[in-house]
């Protein structure tokens, strides 16, 4: 029997990917959200269509006080815990976070704090048992500061440097730590945005992961070909790249 | 947060096109009815007109909200939100020894498309429609609140949505029946028919009937030949019935994997053409004697292995036109259709002839005691239009009626003509939406809620 897994941002949709192709390994899982309603909708799917263990509990990326408490319910009702993936996110609103400074602290209390904060209490609890799995989504948005996402860019920037060093803390415990670096995926927060291009489904997106984890990779670009967009836009020069219009 | 996109888009036929705006929710919390405008929910966009398209409002696409929420292995009822398709229905309960009690010749179809269409499949004879076996739905109203109703409970509003063609508003969820089965393959039999003649006699036949029975017609075949078909039956095949080296007796077979990529010239599909092809099918179909096994795949879905065959049609796209003619007069109504399809000399691609049993309580539902013939025809413009209207007038000399969800131009005024219970449903509508929130392109056209 595989290890159980815990998803944390299980109603998004690159998560419910995940959950998938975890779910068809056989791995039994464990949701956390912020929806009780979704998460229980999204759990009895799984049940029905994997017949694997599922259960869920609330948890809240902002409310750092109760991450404790949450990881150990999650840990308790499974018997114990193989793995982590890390899937919330919260893109923002770029414009408004200029003027309005509520909206930069949601995007960093949820990507960057709130993530860094769940993480914490998983890596202290996978370094005890010495083995399993960390797999934090960050994106390529984090790979350079550009003028339409850069709040959203700096906290998963932030967050691609945390699980870095993560991954180099917890080697000696030989747990593995994945980032991927999310380009586009049709998800809400994609859908209807103008001059996507190639947005990959967020089944393949799961898949894809899972394969990496498997094959022991540290970090993956999905889809691929973002490896080599971002290669290029990070190579160019500053002085060039800030009259870009990117 | 719901961004929307405006795209063109169509049904099945390609025919016709509409600039919509398209919403996709991807949790059930965040399905709600704007506040100004009009909505229709699009499930696969596997009707073939203009069913699931709208010009003037928002498309909801429900490709999202797709969850398996129950199911009960004691009774076969299956709950799901009205997302899921029957592929993937198909794909989970096969294995346990399950089958969906009714099934169209798609497998690409949403749970909720197939409700709101209130679809029928080979075995409408035997088994009614998807419909009869729904338990209980969950529909959100106009007003925004969520309903439950089946046929016990607010049982108007359950009549009125089966068929309904997602005017009366959004199924959320749908609780109904899968039917057990010992094996995934099919018992399958092809017996060719000379003739029209003996093609009703075998379709009324017993012998020449099982679970599932329709009629393949070669309507390229004129005078001689006339009515010529290849009757093909078949049912789930038992344990016993399985040759001893069927490996798997709940194989699922692998989804398409061929796509058409492009759409094909329109040269590539004329009355040759099509000639040829039917040709060649009654006799190759013909020559599969006596009973076989095939995978339910092959026999319910011939069409899904080929992706986007619709293409094939090229850029105009084409029609589908199904009726249905009740008896007594089905036989000579759907003499006079094939004769008129005929000698108007507009060859149909396929065409596809079957009997039905009694109607159900649905108001706009298709199905009446008799007969249903469909007809593939490419889109021409205003000759095959011409041709469509003539055969309107054929069917409503007959009692008959044409199917809403393969319809693309109907007049307002044949379809009264053809659906006696539109009253009733139109009062119904009335209650439940009385700002007519839920319009889509076809509800305008043929003014199904009434003259605004
Ligand atoms: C190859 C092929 C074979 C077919 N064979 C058959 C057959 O044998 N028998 C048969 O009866 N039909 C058949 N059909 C037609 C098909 O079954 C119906 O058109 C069905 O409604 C398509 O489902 P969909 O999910 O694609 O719905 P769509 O085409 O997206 O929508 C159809 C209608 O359902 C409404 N709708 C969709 N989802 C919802 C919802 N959640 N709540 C409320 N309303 C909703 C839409 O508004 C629209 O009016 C066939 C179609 C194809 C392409």
């Amino acid at each position: 029997m595989r290890g159980a897994v815990l998803i944390l941002g299980a109603t998004s949709a690159i998560a419910r990917g995940t959950a998938v192709a975890l779910a068809r390994r056989g791995h039994p899982l464990y949701l956390g959200g912020r929806d009780e309603a979704e998460l229980a909708r999204i759990a009895a799917d799984l049940i029905i269509r994997y017949q694997i263990k599922v259960h869920w509990g609330t948890v809240d990326a902002g409310n750092y006080a109760a991450h404790g408490l949450f990881l150990e319910q999650a840990v308790e009702t499974m018997g114990g815990l193989e793995g982590v993936v890390l899937a919330f996110g919260y893109l923002g609103d770029t414009v408004a976070a200029r003027t309005e400074f509520e909206e930069v602290k949601k995007i960093m209390a949820i990507n960057l704090i709130g993530a860094v904060s769940l993480l914490n209490e998983c890596a202290n609890y996978l370094e005890n048992k010495r083995s399993g799995f960390i797999i934090g989504l960050s994106s390529v948005a984090g790979d350079r500061g550009r003028q339409s996402n850069y709040y959203y860019g700096a906290a998963k920037g932030g967050l691609s440097i945390f699980l870095q060093g993560l991954r180099n803390r917890l080697f000696v415990s030989r747990v593995q730590v994945l980032t991927v670096k999310l380009g586009f995926v049709d998800t809400g927060m994609t859908f209807g945005l103008p001059r996507l291009f190639w947005v990959a489904l967020p089944y393949t997106v799961g898949e894809r992961i899972i394969i990496a984890l498997e094959q022991r990779q540290d970090r993956v670009y999905v889809p691929w070909f973002w490896r080599y967009i971002m290669f290029i836009i990070c190579a160019i020069p500053e002085f060039l790249f800030k009259r870009l219009k990117l | 947060m719901t961004r929307s996109l405006s795209k063109t888009i169509s049904g099945w036929g390609c025919y016709p096109t509409a600039k919509s705006i398209l919403i996709r929710p991807e949790l059930m919390r965040d399905v709600n009815i704007p506040k100004q405008g009009s909505l229709i929910c699009r499930g696969q966009g596997r009707s073939y007109g203009d069913a699931a398209i709208s010009s003037q409002g928002q498309v909801m696409l429900s490709e999202r909200l797709n969850r398996f929420l129950a199911f009960d292995d004691s009774t076969g009822i299956l709950t799901a939100e009205a997302g899921a398709t029957l592929a993937e229905i198909l794909e989970t309960f096969v294995p346990r020894g399950w089958f969906p009690a009714v099934t169209p010749g798609t497998q690409y179809v949403s749970i909720g498309g197939a409700i709101a269409a209130d679809v029928h499949g080979k075995n409408h004879h035997h088994a009614g429609t998807l419909g009869v076996h729904v338990t209980e739905l969950e529909l959100m109203l106009a007003d925004g609140h969520r309903q439950r109703c089946s046929p016990e409970k607010n049982e108007s509003l359950f009549w009125a949505t089966l068929g309904g063609m997602g005017l009366t508003g959004i199924i959320t969820e749908a609780s109904f029946r899968l039917i057990p089965i010992e094996t995934a393959a099919i018992m399958a039999e092809h017996n060719p028919a000379s003739d029209l003649e003996v093609t009703f006699k075998w379709l009324e036949d017993t012998d020449y009937d099982d679970q599932y029975t329709v009629a393949w017609i070669d309507c390229a075949s004129a005078r001689r030949h006339f009515g010529r078909s290849i009757v093909m039956k078949g049912h789930h095949a038992r344990r016993d019935e399985l040759p001893d080296d069927w490996k798997d007796p709940f194989f699922v077979p692998p989804l398409c994997s061929k796509s058409i990529p492009f759409n094909f010239p329109s040269f590539v599909l004329n009355r040759f053409t099509m000639a040829v092809f039917n040709e060649r099918y009654y006799r190759h179909q013909g020559r599969k004697k006596g009973s076989f096994i095939t995978d339910y795949a092959s026999f319910f879905y011939p069409l899904d292995a080929l992706a986007h065959w619709n293409r094939l049609y090229g850029r105009r796209g084409f029609l589908q036109y199904q009726v249905a003619i009740p008896d007594p007069y089905a036989h000579e109504g759907i003499r006079r259709l094939l004769e008129h399809l005929i000698n108007s000399r507009q060859g149909a691609f396929l065409a596809v002839l079957k009997r039905f049993g009694s109607a159900n309580a649905g108001l706009l539902s298709f199905p009446v005691a008799g007969y249903t013939l469909a007809l593939d025809l490419p889109m021409t413009g205003k000759k095959v239009l011409n041709l469509l209207q003539q055969l309107d007038e054929l069917v409503i000399k007959y009692g008959g009626r044409v199917y809403l969800a393969k319809d693309a131009c109907l007049s307002p005024e044949s379809l009264r003509a053809m659906y006696p219970r539109l009253e009733e449903w139109q009062r119904i509508k009335q209650v439940v939406d009385p700002e007519r929130r839920f319009q889509s392109d076809l509800s305008r056209r043929l003014q199904l809620a009434g003259t605004l």
